[in-house]
């Protein structure tokens, strides 16, 4: 700034704001769905950082507590503050040693008054948050936005993915999905997100969770082919004015 | 500096239409299920009805988030007048808790637009419509939300309440029997459905009698 005058009110000078006005390293769709014995949820790896891919082997899924599975799109840093949260959370629960423990509803709960709380101090946390588990039979999927909007469903998206991955989901998903239709479903959904969302990156991650606990996968690769007629030439139609 | 990021705002509206109809001695509360935000749609069942007390049920259209903060503070006061005061909340109580909870926050709203549904100490159907800062008015029926607009002009047609204006005072509530206003309730969103985008999916149904509380539920169009 080249003028030293008094600043104006905090609320209405960015510069001097504390809050996130934007997000800085992001994370893109997270998909998830219920199939048969629980939750399988996907994501890539990829860190944007802006529209620059800044990181390719950030984990954006992770295990809370015994029964709870959390993914994250949006502010990755926003994330990790969230994951120590919920980290302290489960261990001031686990304190009880009353042999009971939080389930996937009461953290998805946590979440969206966490969530709500911060939009309500204008410092939002810079994520949509995708939450599922299994507890006593019960599987339980739902859904955090930045500003605190939240609901169950039988699949969820974030971001892109609910608007790539989302009609997909509804004409294939069924509630009896076994484990490997499931995976090959979530497959479908970030093959198309990686063809058409610029920031999802070919390195992801499945994970699943079922009433025995959590298990994620190595990063892998999907097979891509780019020989699509719709692929090729794809500026034919657009001419330029210049 | 450019501006390069559209700002950041607390608020978001989620769409969907509230109806609610008194009757002589019944009242019908509906809404739909469809949950949007811009042109998407994040869920196609999500109830925007909350049953308050035993004759007290409210529709809330809006932001969500918003609709759920007001829903679990006027759940949790009505668990302390329980205690306080060993009977359920009377629909007349409820509307002027909701009236004054919402401008308790009037210089940081609730985004929430609420029609309040159920039977008073006579047993006679009850709808108190609001603003987002909590202004109401005790009505015949009434509409909310983002189908208000198709809804509200259909039902003054068809219902042709007595002018407020009116001196003495006519009562407000419908001609109606129970079925004709759950029927009514049915055309009116099968056809706010057709024009507006936020509303679809799935109609919600609570109807309200001295029998006690039904729920009905009907499929709309999904697109």
């Amino acid at each position: 700034m080249e003028s030293n005058q008094a600043k104006p009110g905090l609320l209405c000078n960015p510069e001097a704001s504390q809050r996130t006005l934007y997000p800085y390293v992001t994370g893109t769709s997270v998909v998830a769905l219920k199939y048969k014995d629980g939750i399988l949820m996907a994501a890539d790896m990829g860190g944007s950082y802006g529209s620059t891919l800044r990181y390719k082997s950030v984990e954006r899924m992770k295990p809370i507590g015994k029964h709870s599975l959390l993914g994250a799109s949006g502010e990755i840093s926003d994330f990790q503050e969230l994951l120590r949260y919920l980290d302290e959370l489960i261990l001031y629960d686990n304190m009880w040693d009353d042999g009971n423990s939080l389930g996937p509803k009461e953290v998805h709960n946590y979440l969206t008054r966490v969530m709500y709380n911060r939009r309500n101090k204008f410092n939002p946390l810079w994520n949509s948050l995708v939450l599922g588990g299994v507890k006593k039979g019960q599987k339980y999927l739902g859904m955090v936005s930045m500003i605190g909007v939240n609901f169950e469903d039988n699949h969820v998206a974030t971001g892109f993915g609910n608007h790539l991955a989302r009609p997909i989901l509804r004409d294939e998903w069924h509630e009896n999905l076994t484990f490997e239709e499931g995976v090959k479903l979530l497959e479908k959904c970030m093959r198309v997100l990686l063809y058409r969302d610029r920031s999802a990156v070919n390195k992801l991650q499945i994970s699943k969770i079922t009433e025995e606990g959590v298990t994620i996968s190595q990063p892998y690769s999907l097979k891509t082919f780019w020989g699509f007629s719709a692929f090729e030439n794809p500026t034919l139609g657009a001419e330029g004015s210049w | 500096m450019t501006k390069e990021h559209a700002n950041w705002s607390p608020y978001d509206n989620n769409g969907g239409s509230c109806v609610a109809i008194a009757g002589a001695n019944y009242c019908v509360i509906a809404a739909d299920t469809r949950m949007s935000t811009g042109y998407s749609i994040l869920t196609r069942d999500y109830s925007k009805i909350c049953k308050l007390a035993d004759k007290a049920v409210l529709a809330s259209s809006g932001f969500q988030a918003d609709v759920k903060a007001l829903q679990k503070h006027l759940a949790a006061k009505h668990l302390i007048y329980q205690h306080q005061h060993n009977k359920q909340m009377s629909c007349p109580a409820m509307a002027q808790l909701l009236s004054n909870t919402l401008y308790y926050k009037r210089f940081f709203p609730y985004y929430a637009f609420n029609v309040l549904g159920g039977l008073d100490s006579e047993g006679k159907g009850c709808v108190f419509t609001y603003d987002a800062v909590g202004s109401y008015e005790r009505v015949g029926y009434s509409s909310q939300g983002s189908g208000s607009t198709l809804i509200i002009p259909f039902l003054d047609n068809q219902l042709k309440s007595p002018s407020p204006l009116l001196l003495p005072a006519v009562d407000a509530v419908t001609p109606l029997s129970e079925a004709e206003a759950i029927d009514l309730v049915k055309t009116v969103f099968a056809s706010a459905t057709e024009r507006d985008i936020y509303t679809g999916d799935r109609l919600e149904i609570v109807v309200l009698n001295a029998d006690g509380t039904r729920y009905e539920y009907m499929e709309l169009r999904k697109d």
